[in-house]
């Protein structure tokens, strides 16, 4: 077994292969701007660490969000792409518990990251492994009580401080971390989401009304 | 005659607005044309929504790759390119495609050619007329673009003789179609009102063909202003407007002066081959004028069927197959959406040297 995981709905453009056992190789940037340009770079390298090709790898792990959109499908397309041209299935799994897993956490705490217009993209966790929640988007303030007393991490809970006054680390998800989570739930037998993306906001469009009168009053 | 298996085989990704565009073509041999469009999606915000776009191409990409490959016949193994839209277009849009694409080239370990959609609209018309005679002049027209562009070599040298400093033509239909409650998009509507109207009934004013105004470049937002306060004052007189009439007095403004302009830029720069392409080349009475006049002034005209001249993946691949044929330098994995890519850059090369470095590299892994 060889995953390919990969995730772009935070900041992180980031990359990692797991054998099954343990990650063998991975990469990080924080550049929210160059997604697109970073990410098949950075699995050229990844692969080229571990003195591997593309064709070795059995499964494409692809975080699925929530996170801002155009960056999100970067990864999405990038990790379906890959999973039509090798034949080889293509897993989602949510960032979110992508940065869960990172914790180690074994009391409740909560996920936030950065949804940007002040909001932040944010779930429950029981435990490091147990989500409790389904992920949402809202105000950090509309959310405080739910939030209250509880550990936090994220981007999203290091950016509200009011909210999340223990916001610690991680900031963003890692590849190896969503990788490691893929790679036990596939050998526990449980089926991995498919790789749609948690976008959690309707596209903004304005209907227009009318069109604008242009005749002078 | 050299064997046709000899030219590039070359799959054309597509997404720089609302049209999810996968074409195959060997050289200029139009193979698979598959389309998906999210038109329809837009049609109650009456333009196009670029997220909506984007969450489209995503939804579309995979099986629209597939359909292409089906109707091409061919395996994806055999191509001998991937070619893109870089851009310009919607940046969002145009990143879906282009992380496709980069995947797919890497995944199967083909060269990969980011390229202009403006030039593309230019050399579909290789699959539709063969070989672009050199220079080609194009006047290109579409929801996004109205400009005139003089071509010497479709791969690598694009000069802009003018465009439109306002609204692109086909902004001019949309929202003209607005004033008249017909619904978006606005071009087929049009043209079809029109069909059964009088393109004389009113006297629109024909922007920037003054002797001071500048020769090749366009203006139809006053165009679109005068329609809309024609139209509003028949409204508050309590008449009846007279869409037909309305719509082939409008169309006939924006066409006289595309045809016009066009035709004068190649007599000007003594080219005897017009182009004509993008979404409004599929207005048939801008084909039926542009015909009358290029035939009169002894020019050449070429434009593709209406289904090319739409955004579609064929003209991507169009050009990439030229890029191919021509040596062109393929683009790094780095290669990024561009927005606003420049129309004088045909493709966005790479920034190794060697030109044959895919060709070499494989050469190497023959011998060791
Ligand atoms: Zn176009």
């Amino acid at each position: 077994m060889l995953l390919l995981a990969l995730d772009t709905a935070t900041p992180a453009v980031t990359v990692a292969l797991h054998d099954g056992e343990a990650v063998i190789a991975s990469s990080s940037q924080v550049d929210a701007r160059r997604h697109g340009e970073l990410l098949l770079p950075a699995v050229d390298h990844v692969l080229a660490g571990a003195g591997l090709t593309l064709d070795a790898v059995t499964g494409i792990v692809v975080g699925i969000g929530p996170g801002p959109y155009t960056g999100l499908r970067v990864g999405l397309m990038t990790a379906d792409t890959f999973g039509f041209a090798l034949g080889v299935p293509v897993h989602g799994v949510c960032t979110l518990d992508g940065l869960a897993y990172a914790t180690d956490l074994d009391g409740p705490f909560v996920v936030a990251t950065d949804a940007r217009r002040k909001e932040v993209y944010w779930a429950r966790y029981a435990d490091s492994r147990t989500r409790l929640t389904d992920p949402a988007v809202d105000r950090p303030a509309d959310i405080a009580e739910q939030v209250a007393g509880l550990p936090a991490v994220g981007a999203g809970a290091l950016l509200y401080p009011d909210t999340f006054p223990s916001a610690h680390e991680p900031e963003h998800v890692s590849a190896a971390a969503l990788a490691s989570l893929a790679a036990e739930r596939l050998a526990a037998g449980v089926e991995l989401p498919e790789p749609r993306p948690l976008y959690l906001r309707r596209p903004d469009a304005q209907v227009p009304k009318n069109y604008k009168v242009v005749t002078p009053k | 005659m050299t064997d046709s298996r000899d030219e590039p085989l070359v799959l054309g990704i597509e997404t720089s607005c609302d049209e999810t565009g996968v074409g195959i073509v060997r050289g200029t041999t139009l193979l698979a044309d598959a389309v998906a469009s999210s038109v329809d999606e837009h049609a109650r915000f009456g333009g196009v929504v670029p997220e909506v776009a984007s969450r489209a191409h995503l939804e579309a990409m995979i099986p629209t790759i597939q359909r292409a490959l089906k109707d091409a016949g061919v395996s994806a193994r055999d191509l001998d390119g991937i070619a893109v839209t870089a851009g310009p277009g919607l940046a969002g849009a145009l990143l879906v495609g282009v992380s496709a694409a980069k995947a797919y080239a890497y995944a199967l370990g083909k060269p990969l050619y980011g390229v202009n959609h403006l030039a593309s609209h230019i050399c579909v018309d290789q699959l539709e007329h063969g070989p672009l005679p050199e220079p080609t002049m194009a006047l290109l027209v579409s929801g996004g673009h109205s400009s005139l562009l003089l071509s010497s070599d479709i791969t690598s040298d694009v000069r802009p003789l003018g465009a439109t400093i306002d609204d692109a033509a086909g902004e001019a239909f949309d929202k003209i179609a607005r004033v008249l409650n017909l619904g978006f998009p606005g071009g087929p509507v049009i043209d079809r009102y029109a069909k059964e109207g009088d393109p004389k009934a009113i006297t629109f004013p024909r922007g920037l063909t003054g002797p001071r105004d500048p020769a090749y470049d366009f203006s139809f937002s006053g165009l679109k202003t005068s329609v809309a306060r024609w139209i509003e004052a028949k409204r508050a007189a309590g008449e009846e407007v007279p869409v037909r009439d309305v719509s082939a007095s409008f169309q006939e403004a924006v066409v006289d002066v595309l045809t016009r302009k066009a035709v004068r830029a190649c007599k000007d720069e003594g080219v005897d081959h017009l182009m004509i392409g993008g979404g409004v080349a599929a207005n048939s009475r801008l084909r039926a004028l542009a015909a009358e006049r290029c035939e009169a002034a002894g020019i050449r005209l070429r434009v593709p069927r209406p289904k090319l001249c739409t955004d579609n993946g064929a003209m991507v691949a169009a050009l990439g197959a030229e890029m191919v044929a021509r040596n062109r330098t393929p683009s790094d994995w780095d290669l990024s959406a561009d927005s606003s890519l420049p129309v004088t850059d045909p493709h966005v090369p790479g920034h190794s040297h060697d030109h044959d470095h895919v060709h070499e590299v494989s050469k190497e892994n023959l011998y060791s």
